[in-house]
């Protein structure tokens, strides 16, 4: 029987720990500085809204880990001592493993910006953060103004949030158009009116400057770059991006890049020392993917395909094609395969797309020039099957494929409208194709690729 | 747009306040010929019944309805105490005769309803005399406030699409002062419609017109139940249509049941009253219509010619054919969701109330053994029933099938399903009868479990173990423990509400029917990990 030590109760880790006990005796400890039980980070936003209470973020009931033997400790780990095969604790205490497990996941981006750390000033990431934002903006009177840095996924939840209780915003976006490095054009847009919709101040390429404090070290205002305008507020927002929160192991003799570098098997330069999750960097990158991904999902494949190594069955950490999913206020955005921006779309590639022409529902569908060959989709406001799109992408199918079945991939809810004439007539148009819409199949939908 | 919502508010809670302080208005004295005729209709034995009555309640004095109550039924307990009293004084002497002979002048029935029927005769006052515009301070000032304080949502709620802000932060909510002040406003109004009709008889006038209107007859407290229930149902159901108009799902669901309830469960039946035939509700079906095999009603049926016997077989048809039958093809949400008038409460009143249902294992456990208590009940009870309808003995191993009846009545009909199953809304989460009482909704679980096309398919690997699922759902499923798997959610609780779907910020689940295989689909890894390692671990499995 080993030890099992994990550093970071978040998704990875925590999927690590359930899959190593599935298979194996181990004794597994999970160690976290941030709070004892696993709770989902993704699901901060909605405490602050009031649509959950913050026991409702976590997934397993409290007995779920004693019950599973897994040992549960918390603390901060300062350092790592490979030869030893010790980890030290802040306050002193050493702990020892045989095989440890980094799974610390990431911390927000701050670019050194003057005033960054005053008070009023946060990330949106860690619970802690919760309770900052609870802090210093419990509601419209206490806070009656904030400024969100910063045009990511988090910085429009973070916007979508503060609005929740009536707060004025303003989001300042460095890009031309919110998102535009991910998003083609034509979604780009719809999010920016959408923004709009929601009475947020959205400054489009406006970078932030300096945070000037009060008298009491509180913030006060920040200082717009470009024009040199001060916007009053009480609370700033530092949502550009995340990096891996590895500072603790600067000492350890562990390679490190931006994160915790880790071959396919997610294995460190040191033995038994593994990384996991968004703090984990591929020497090389994976297919198109980035070699660090800090998405849900990446972080709980790696931590079921490190459980299968540890537990002796040495597996490669193979995720399959990428696809993703986000909401935008109340529009969801959902995406297969690859689908890029206009800045770093390939020259081969090229796009099918959609829109609504009342409603902000819309699709991007890439596909080869050459060959047809489909490559990714984004939907908006449509609900897509993520196993369909799964199967074509192994398939290699054409476009033409892909709009003909359309109908097996969607997954909207029942009675909903659907619009697969309408796109696949827009299709033909534009392309001189006759294709026909098929009815929708239940033996194509379980078919397997 | 805010003032509106507000004086919405404050006109509605005007009406509440005017509609519980009728309880307390009137004056209730009956007159001589009243009483006589009463008596005569009730066919007493009793020698002393009448005059016991005539000096309570025959006066010139106004008496206001407790008042009024207590005499009544003081008025029977003498009567009843005075043979009570004969009875001991003969058996002391061991005249058996005379002591058999006493029991005839007893009175039976629940003194509060006979006080109800007494006091329905008895009253004056506004709500008996100014009946209309009683009725336009009380029901109606309650309906177009809150009206007027849910309608302004559709601009203040903004854009379509999710709307659960600060659920979780408002008194009304989130068991605060509020939830627990409509916990006890709910408990003691159905304490007080089950077990103390004649206290509420002021409110049963407010709604005599239009009972009349429908079945010809002056209303019962059922009527006044009934009418309120329809009412509820169709201002909460407006309040449905804003919050999820969104959503074509819950916006067809909702006028579904809102249809079944006023047309199925409240007009037909009462129009067949008009025309001399059985109150039946077409769509309840046993065992949730518990007393369908009471002797009572069978007699009642087979005495109301060829269409009784038609709605005794529907009424078989329904539980044994069309329910399963539906069931297997759409899931049991056809009737819980889209039909039944429990569910039609719970999905109106109770929505606002639903992140509250407990997701913890023990309670699934409680909900598990409590159901299938109550479905093991009703199935002991209805063999009772019908032994003794073809036997004609009224005891079976000792134990009378009337007192079964009777537990279950009070336990499980009045207790369980109304006191507890609605009153408890703001406490335990709407469905609370639903989820842990409704012996139909066991038995559809079976089927549903067992054998159905009826299932949440999970959208691969796209959940984000968020939560939102989980909270929302009024049948305290853990919705989410299946989505992160990537596990398809089949359970016999489930009814289809989808709202699971709706606050999915993922889009991750979808109800649907489908081909039964596939249905549940065990997948230790989920999908978006490489083929190879799920090939393996399927193999492994
Ligand atoms: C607001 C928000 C919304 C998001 N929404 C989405 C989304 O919709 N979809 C999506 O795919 N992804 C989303 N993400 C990203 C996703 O949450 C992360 O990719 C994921 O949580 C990473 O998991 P992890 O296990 O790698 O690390 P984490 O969840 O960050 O867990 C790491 C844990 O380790 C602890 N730790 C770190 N260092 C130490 C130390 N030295 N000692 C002790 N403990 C330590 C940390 O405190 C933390 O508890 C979101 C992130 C945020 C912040
Ligand atoms: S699982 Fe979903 S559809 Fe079923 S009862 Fe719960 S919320 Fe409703
Ligand atoms: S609401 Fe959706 S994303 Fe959130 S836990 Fe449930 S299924 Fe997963």
């Amino acid at each position: 029987m080993e030890h099992i030590v994990i550093i970071g109760n978040g998704i990875s880790g925590v999927t690590a720990a359930r899959h190593i006990r599935k298979n194996s005796n181990n004794k597994i400890t999970i160690v976290s500085a941030e709070s004892k039980y696993f709770f989902s980070r993704t699901a901060l936003m909605y405490v602050y809204m009031g649509h959950m209470k913050f026991e409702h973020t976590q997934p397993y009931e409290n007995w779920f880990w004693e019950k599973n033997n897994i040992l549960l400790k918390q603390g901060f780990v300062s350092n790592i001592l490979p030869h030893k095969k010790q980890l030290e604790f802040r306050n002193g205490e050493i702990l020892s493993f045989d095989k440890l497990i980094i799974a610390t996941g990431s911390k927000p981006n701050k670019f050194g910006w003057p005033g960054q750390d005053l008070d009023g000033v946060m990330g949106m990431y860690h619970k802690q953060d919760l309770e900052k934002l609870e802090k210093y903006a419990p509601d419209n009177k206490a806070c009656n103004s904030a400024v969100i840095v910063g045009g990511g996924l988090i910085g429009i939840e973070l916007a979508e949030m503060l609005r929740s209780r009536k707060i004025p915003v303003t989001f300042l976006v460095r890009e031309n158009s919110f998102w535009n490095g991910v998003l083609p054009a034509q979604e780009s847009e719809m999010i920016n009116n959408h923004i709009k919709e929601h009475h947020i101040d959205l400054r489009l390429n406006t970078n932030l400057k300096e945070i000037k404090s009060d008298e009491n070290g509180r913030v006060k205002s920040v200082i717009i770059e470009e024009t040199g305008e001060e916007i009053f507020c009480n609370v700033v927002g530092l949502t550009a991006g995340v990096t891996p929160n590895i500072d603790f192991l600067k000492e350890s003799g562990i390679e490190l890049g931006r994160g915790v570098k880790v071959n396919r098997f997610l294995e460190t330069n040191i033995k038994d020392i593994y990384a996991i999750g968004d703090c984990a960097e591929q020497h090389k990158a994976i297919g198109q993917r980035r070699n660090i991904e800090a998405v849900w999902y990446t972080g709980r494949m790696m931590g079921e395909t490190l459980a299968q190594t540890i537990c002796g069955n040495k597996t490669e950490y193979k995720p399959g094609h990428w696809f993703n999913s986000a909401k935008f206020l109340d529009i969801e955005y959902q995406t297969y395969g690859w689908v890029f921006s206009e800045i770093g779309k390939k020259e081969n590639e090229t796009y099918f797309q959609w829109q609504h022409p009342k409603e902000q529902k819309c699709i991007t569908i890439s596909f080869d020039k050459n060959t047809n060959q489909f490559l990714g989709i984004n939907t908006f406001g449509i609900r897509m099957r993520h196993d369909i799109f799964n199967k074509w992408l192994t398939e290699n199918q054409t476009i033409e494929h892909v709009l003909e079945h359309l109908a097996d991939a969607n997954f909207d809810p029942e009675f909903y409208k659907l619009y697969e004439s309408e796109i696949v007539e827009k299709f033909n148009k534009e392309n001189n194709t006759s294709i026909q819409t098929k009815k929708k199949s239940w033996k194509r939908i379980f078919s397997k690729a | 747009m805010k003032v509106i919502k507000q004086s919405g508010l404050i006109i509605f809670l005007l009406g509440l306040t005017i509609f519980v302080g009728t309880i307390f208005t009137g004056s209730f004295n009956l007159n001589q010929s009243d009483l006589d005729t009463f008596i005569k209709e009730k066919n007493y034995k009793s020698t002393v019944i009448k005059s016991n009555l005539e000096k309570a309640i025959v006066t010139s004095e106004d008496l206001n309805i407790f008042q009024f109550s207590k005499r009544v039924i003081k008025a029977y307990e003498s009567s009843n105490l005075y043979y009570d009293n004969l009875i001991q004084k003969y058996n002391k002497e061991k005249k058996w005769k005379e002591k058999g002979k006493q029991y005839q002048y007893k009175i039976g029935g629940k003194p509060h309803s006979l006080s109800f029927i007494l006091a329905k005769k008895a009253g004056k006052g506004w709500a008996a005399e100014n009946t209309t515009l009683m009725w336009f301070l009380t029901f109606g000032l309650g309906i177009i406030g809150a009206l007027l304080f849910i309608v302004p949502d559709v601009v203040l709620l903004g854009k379509p699409g999710i709307k659960n802000d600060g659920i979780f932060l408002d008194a009304a909510t989130n068991r605060g002062w509020i939830g627990w002040f409509a916990f006890v406003f709910l408990v003691t109004f159905y304490i007080l419609l089950y077990f103390y009709p004649d206290l509420i008889v002021n409110w049963v006038f407010l709604v005599d017109p239009i009972s009349a209107s429908i079945s010809g007859n002056p209303a019962s407290q059922w009527f006044l139940y009934g009418f309120l229930y329809c009412t509820v149902m169709t201002v909460m159901a407006v309040r449905m249509y804003i919050k999820y108009r969104d959503n074509k799902y819950q916006i067809l669901r909702t006028t579904s049941v809102l249809f079944f309830q006023i047309v199925f469960a409240f007009l037909i039946p009462e129009i067949l009253v008009r025309f001399e035939k059985p109150w039946y509700d077409f769509k309840n079906a046993f065992p949730l219509d518990y007393d369908f095999f009471f002797r009572w009603n069978l007699d009642e049926l087979l005495s109301s010619g060829g269409f009784g016997l038609f709605i005794l077989v529907w009424g078989v048809v329904l539980t044994v054919v069309v329910v399963p039958v539906m069931v297997y093809f759409f899931g049991k949400r056809w009737y819980c969701s889209w039909v039944c008038g429990c569910g039609g409460l719970a999905e109106t009143l109770g929505d606002p109330y639903r992140q509250l249902s407990s997701k913890t294992l023990l309670s699934w456990k409680f909900e598990r053994i409590i159901i299938h208590s109550v479905l093991i009940f009703v199935l002991v009870m209805t063999g009772f029933a019908l032994y003794t309808f073809f036997s004609g003995a009224n005891q079976v191993i000792g134990i009378k099938t009337q007192t079964i009846q009777d537990i279950y009545g009070f336990l499980i009909g009045s207790i369980f399903a109304g006191v507890i199953g609605t009153g408890f809304y703001p406490i335990f989460g709407n469905r609370v009868w639903c989820r842990f009482g409704c012996p139909l909704a066991a038995y559809l679980g079976f089927i549903q479990r067992f054998k159905s096309k009826f299932r949440i398919t999970t959208n691969g690997g796209q959940c984000i173990s968020c939560g939102n699922c989980s909270t929302y759902c009024e049948q305290g499923i853990d919705v989410r423990a299946y989505a992160q798997k990537g596990e398809n959610i089949v359970r016999s609780s489930c009814v289809g509400c989808g709202v699971c779907s709706a606050v999915c910020p993922r889009g991750v689940l979808k109800l649907e029917n489908g081909p039964e295989d596939g249905r549940i689909n065990p997948t230790e890894i989920l999908l978006g990990n490489d083929v190879d390692l799920m090939n393996f671990v399927n193999q492994k499995q």
